[in-house]
């Protein structure tokens, strides 16, 4: 079994608005782009072209429709990788110590040369975000970009996981969630930021921001017209009301 | 104890970076290619470049599996097997040209209009459409008129440009955006980006659209509308405003035609207006009670007059548009939307157009010579493509909604709706349309154009169409993109009259590009009694084993996006912003290798070199060789008039010309250099009210925009739309054919109209009683997602999407499967169930569904078992009414595909698959796939 450092200086995460996210997909592919090419073995595919193509995918993003009781369905969008928890339970499940959590910011990997592909880790994971390598034989995960994070070879702007430099709609952001002065810290305090399934007591770094509640539209009023200006009932109701504004300009 | 092993931070990313555009839809967007040994490794957005900033959606980021499709061409292809079976002898490169040569030199020197040559998802259209009228034929379009030219027109007439490639929301300052019928694309990244930016904001985001995925999911408020009848929903919200007096009219009476007199007595002169004796329309002036030019110094109109027999275009609007008809109480059932929402709709987008004001504190001087001290603006923003465009009353749809933002005085201020160079452009600014084939000879102008009456249709001296495709005739006299879904249609039924040579680029025609698909197929191999085919050749260019590459004769292998040469140039359609002027460039970042094999050329480059071999004027030189080496000699040397060129960056023999100049031999260089893009900003004072703005107009002239300026006003009232509804009537001298002069009156309406979409006028609604639809996935673009191993996984089939009600009414469970019919077809699929819908509609995903044997796919592939097309439900021809004519599924104005007035009726069916039809595999001419993939391009 493996043990968590006590404490990590930092606490890097993501916070991923579900009030923007358009379920576009491009975070799960730049993320298969950049994780296939870098950390580790490539994130491959099986039976890519034929009936049942499976590949490895580090970030998912699943759809839920949601019908509240005074307003019409919606529908989320649902982004998900691993929650880097502090309380990781597929880091203590590791028979091989291949899983741990890095001391210096929380992130937690995959020693993948220790990895023995026994699957104990994405069992223990309640949030179902590691996935088997079929062809490598070895468990993937997101690691929050280490290889970007830190890059001296990569321009600063873009020392930040590829999910976030890539997402259109800005709905991904990095940053120290340890750190209750950093922006990303800050969104979650305004926006109501939330921990996903905090039952399973994993202690998430990860959060979530609610969608803003939807289909308010204030009623108008009876009249809209006088609101604002005398009503203006029919064509000649109109030409008045040209003829007034006229006088106006 | 914790422990954790060292680890490598800084691993080297790549060898090099190397930036050029996508083409992984249409949006085109820049790419940093990282590159490591030669060979490409990684792809991402290009933080510099105007359109994404950096960011790159899923297709864009997968564009290294399109790169590496298995799917690829490697060689030209020569048809040894019938045609539709994908057999196919590899050919070289001489033995393709030179039989494509043996085809089309004869036809040139004896019928040239028997050569179609129409392109598809074409991001060089002013090349082809230049190349096509060198060679003569009038038959030539790209895709547009099955796309969305029902909104481009729209948007030309009325205001002198539409959405996306035309113009954009002030992203920067709106506060509300309305987004009506928008699938998921169109355009891709900067709408997301833009959503992004106003939710940041905290402004709001309204949907329009019957169904609530994608941008509607994170819609503030979704009005989950009746398919057909948006334009009904926006003339009953411009009823409340106009009622409420919440209308701009300072706005209306300085920039649009609303005080125009307008001739409302019967006789050929009604729908006109009143004209001096220089042809300038007139208002009434307040100062004299008298007639004046709308432009005469220091002129008052008064926009409610009438004058003897004349009245303003806003008092007709006035006339019209109170009328209790439009009434949110008499639309709501129509609509799917309950009155009090209507009304709350109009009383925001009141509330924020008129109360909510932004100022700009930046001066500015009109075409009038006025000084304005400020940039007033109503931040009201609204954005539309296909969804309301694809309809059979589309063009009024999308009039009814130029129209309302011009009333809110929204178009072109701050916060609203925003131009992009080289727009605004009016009608007149655009050419006509030609079409008048010489044995010979080049064509006498361009294609594609803008007719400004009935002397501009394409009509030979006894009615008959000049046109395969019917463009520009009085069943759609404003077909300003051609209509290619109908080209295969009519050229098999010899009307107007029979083709010798079909030559198509880059559409998917067999298949997901083709109402009626399985039909289409059909016309594609159908033989005469002499056992020739009905169309005699089939040239295709494609960079992939497409489903319409088996019905080709020959194909001529293109490469893909990262090894070739393109301009995304302002003679085409362009990538400018709001603020600035843009265009770009396309580079091989890697050579085309096809090792093995004859190997694959770049499309254009093609054409240059058989226009060589044709001898076509422009294209060849003085001692007999070929003018261009290549697509690239051509962006640099070509001029379309002296100092303007496909290119508007680095000009002249210094490179300092901007828009203008001399062609500049290293002006590729400079692109590349600049990361593959050009930018010139705006100057701040001609940052808005562009068609007014002298500044502007002055800086569009210096860069070779416009050649002098042309400040215009906007049509609420189109006049070119009367002249054909007078011709109708019989006046003049050109007619329409008797059968068509009452359509032409009803929907050739100078102010917009909602009318019912055709097909659902034909049949019976209880028989049929739902609406059906597609929309394009964010993640998929047209049929080409599907060869590539990453997006395949997300989209690798696609059920039949129905609501609660109808999964209810026909007790479907998980996992059932449907026939879902129309009137022309019937077609088995899987279904789910979805609430977010409109309730009697029902939807899919666009071009998931393949057929066996294409793009390298196993012949078990989901694509084709679950997948399906809805095109198979579709004709292109409404159904029989029994009067002998063939009425084109199409709208009537500018003869836009009507994909989405499609009714059908859904029951369930035995379990299991596959789709049906289940068409026979074709045979691949490469291959099929590997098993496995794990791209790992460096060590």
């Amino acid at each position: 079994m493996t043990s968590l450092p006590e404490r990590t200086d930092r606490k890097l995460g993501l916070v991923i608005d579900l009030d923007t996210c358009v379920g576009c997909h491009a975070c799960v592919i730049s993320c298969k782009g950049w994780n296939t090419e870098n950390y580790g073995a490539p994130l491959s595919d099986t039976d890519a072209y034929g009936a049942a193509p499976e590949g490895t995918f580090l970030n998912r993003i699943h759809s839920f429709e949601v019908t509240p009781p005074d307003a019409p369905p919606m529908v989320v969008h649902f982004p998900k990788s691993c929650l880097h928890c502090e309380d990781a339970p597929c880091v203590t499940v590791c028979p091989t110590g291949a899983s741990y959590k890095r001391a210096e910011d929380g992130i937690v990997l995959v020693n993948e040369s220790d990895c023995i592909g026994c699957g104990l880790c994405a069992w223990a994971c309640p949030y179902g975000a590691r996935e088997m390598d079929a062809l490598a034989g070895v468990m993937k995960k997101c690691t929050l970009c280490v290889d970007r994070i830190y890059n001296d070879n990569l321009p600063e702007e873009d020392r930040e996981p590829a999910c976030v430099r890539t997402c259109p709609a800005g709905a991904r952001h990095f940053g120290d969630l340890g750190d209750p002065e950093s922006a990303v810290s800050q969104l979650v305090t305004e926006r109501g930021g939330f921990d996903l399934m905090p039952e399973q007591g994993t202690k998430p770094v990860n959060k979530y921001l609610p969608p803003r509640p939807r289909d308010r539209l204030p009623e108008p009023p009876a009249n809209l017209a006088a609101l604002c200006e005398p009503s203006t009932e029919g064509l000649g109701g109109f030409l008045g009301w040209i003829d007034r504004t006229l006088e106006k300009l | 104890m914790h422990r954790q092993p060292a680890l490598e931070l800084s691993p080297p990313v790549s060898d090099e970076v190397r930036k050029t555009t996508c083409y992984m839809c249409a949006c085109r967007c820049g790419i940093n290619v990282h590159m490591k040994g030669g060979k490409v490794a990684y792809i991402e957005g290009n933080r510099e470049h105007p359109v994404n900033r950096g960011v790159l959606c899923a297709k864009g980021s997968a564009g290294i599996m399109q790169h590496l499709s298995p799917a690829r061409l490697r060689a030209p292809l020569k048809r040894v097997g019938p045609r539709g079976s994908g057999e196919f002898r590899e050919i070289t490169w001489d033995e393709a040209l030179e039989l494509a040569v043996s085809w089309l030199k004869p036809l040139r020197e004896k019928a040239p209009e028997k050569l179609a040559f129409f392109t598809g998802r074409d991001q060089s259209q002013s090349f082809t459409g230049w190349w096509a009228q060198a060679y003569g034929t009038p038959n030539w379009a790209a895709h547009g008129g099955f796309c969305s030219v029902n909104m481009a027109a729209a948007g030309i007439y009325t205001m002198g440009g539409a959405f996306w490639e035309f113009g954009q929301p002030d992203w920067e300052r709106t506060k509300l955006f309305m987004l009506f019928g928008v699938a998921e694309d169109h355009d891709s990244n900067p709408i997301k980006m833009g959503i992004g930016r106003l939710k940041a904001r905290g402004a709001r985001v309204i949907g329009v659209n019957p169904v609530r995925s994608g941008y509607n999911a994170v819609a503030d408020d979704w009005f989950g509308i009746t398919p057909g009848t948006d334009g009904l929903l926006i003339l009953s919200l411009i009823h409340v405003l106009m009622g409420a007096g919440r209308i701009d009219l300072d706005y209306l009476i300085r920039y649009t035609n609303a005080p125009f007199l307008v001739q409302t007595g019967e006789g050929a002169e009604k729908g006109l207006f009143l004209r001096d004796g220089t042809g300038t329309p007139m208002v009434l002036d307040r100062r004299s009670g008298e007639p004046a030019p709308w432009n005469a110094p220091g002129v008052q109109p008064d926009p409610g007059a009438e004058w003897q027999g004349h009245e303003t275009v806003l008092r007709l609007m006035g006339a019209r548009y109170l009328s209790p008809e439009y009434a949110p109480e008499a639309v709501a059932e129509r609509c799917g939307i309950p009155a009090p929402r209507i009304r709350a709709l109009a009383a925001e987008l009141a509330r924020v157009a008129f109360e909510e004001e932004i100022t700009i504190e930046r001066p500015w001087t009109d075409f009038r010579g006025q000084r304005h001290e400020r940039m007033t603006g109503r931040p009201v923003a609204f954005h539309a493509m296909r969804g309301i465009a694809a309809h059979s009353n589309g063009f009024q749809t999308c009039r009814a909604l130029h129209v309302l933002q011009i009333l809110l005085g929204s178009v072109e201020v701050p916060g609203g709706f925003r131009f992009k160079p080289p727009y605004p452009k009016p009608p007149e600014g655009h050419p006509r349309p030609h079409g008048s084939a010489t044995p010979g000879q080049p064509l006498d102008g361009p294609h594609l154009g803008y007719p400004l009456g009935p002397e501009h249709l394409l009509l030979h001296d006894d009615g008959s169409p000049k046109r395969i495709d019917k463009a520009f005739t009085w069943e759609n006299p404003l077909s300003a993109h051609g209509m290619m879904h109908m080209v295969i249609s009519n050229a098999h039924a010899g009307d107007p009259y029979r083709i010798d040579t079909l030559f198509l680029y880059m559409a998917n025609m067999a298949w997901n590009s083709s109402m009626n698909t399985s039909a289409v197929m059909e016309m594609l191999t159908d033989q005469d009694d002499s056992g020739e085919y009905v169309i005699p050749h089939i040239i295709y260019s494609d960079a992939y084993s497409s489903e319409m590459v088996a019905y080709a004769d020959l194909v001529l292998p293109d490469t893909t996006y990262l090894e070739r040469h393109d301009c995304i140039s302002l003679l085409d359609r362009p990538i400018c912003e709001a603020e600035a002027l843009a265009d770009s460039i396309r580079w091989p970042v890697v050579k085309p290798e096809r090792p093995g094999h004859e190997g694959v050329r770049p499309f254009q480059s093609v054409l240059l070199d058989l226009g060589h071999r044709l001898g076509l004027p422009g294209m060849v030189a003085d001692d007999g060789g070929p003018k261009f080496r290549d697509y690239a000699d051509y962006i640099v040397s070509h001029e379309r008039r002296p100092g303007v060129g496909p290119l508007a960056g680095w000009r002249g023999a210094d490179g300092s010309g901007k828009g203008r100049g001399a062609p500049n031999p290293a002006q590729l260089e400079r692109y590349i250099e600049n990361g593959g893009f050009f930018i010139d900003h705006i100057p701040e004072e001609a940052q808005f009210f562009k068609p007014w703005n002298a500044a502007y107009q002055d800086w569009a002239v210096e860069r070779g925009l416009y050649d002098a300026p042309q400040p215009y006003l906007f049509n609420l009232w189109v006049e070119p739309l009367a002249k054909f509804q007078r011709a109708a009537e019989g006046h003049g001298r050109q007619q329409p054919p008797e059968h068509l002069r009452e359509r032409i009156i009803e929907t050739l309406d100078p102010l917009p109209i909602w009318y019912p979409p055709f097909e659902q006028s034909r049949i019976d609604p209880a028989e049929y009683p739902l609406h059906a639809l597609t929309q394009r996935p964010m993640a998929m673009y047209h049929s080409w997602g599907s060869q590539n191993a990453w997006l395949r996984q997300i989209h690798g089939h696609n059920p039949l999407y129905v609501s609660k009600q109808v999964w209810l009414e026909h007790g479907f469970a998980e996992g059932d499967w449907a026939w879902l019919t129309s009137p022309h077809g019937r077609i088995k699929l899987p279904v789910a169930r979805m609430d977010a819908l409109n309730p009697r509609t029902v939807w899919t995903w666009n071009a998931i569904g393949k057929r066996r044997g294409a793009w390298a796919l196993g012949e078990d592939a989901p694509e084709a078992e679950k997948g399906f097309l809805l095109n198979h439900l579709i004709h292109e021809l409404l159904p029989q009414s029994g009067d002998g004519h063939r009425w084109a599924n199409s709208d009537p104005v500018t003869g836009q595909a009507a994909w989405f007035d499609l009714r059908v009726k859904i029951e369930k069916a035995p379990p299991g698959g596959p789709s049906e039809p289940a068409h026979a595999p074709q045979q691949s001419p490469v291959g099929r796939g590997p098993q496995s993939v794990a791209q790992k391009t460096g060590g």
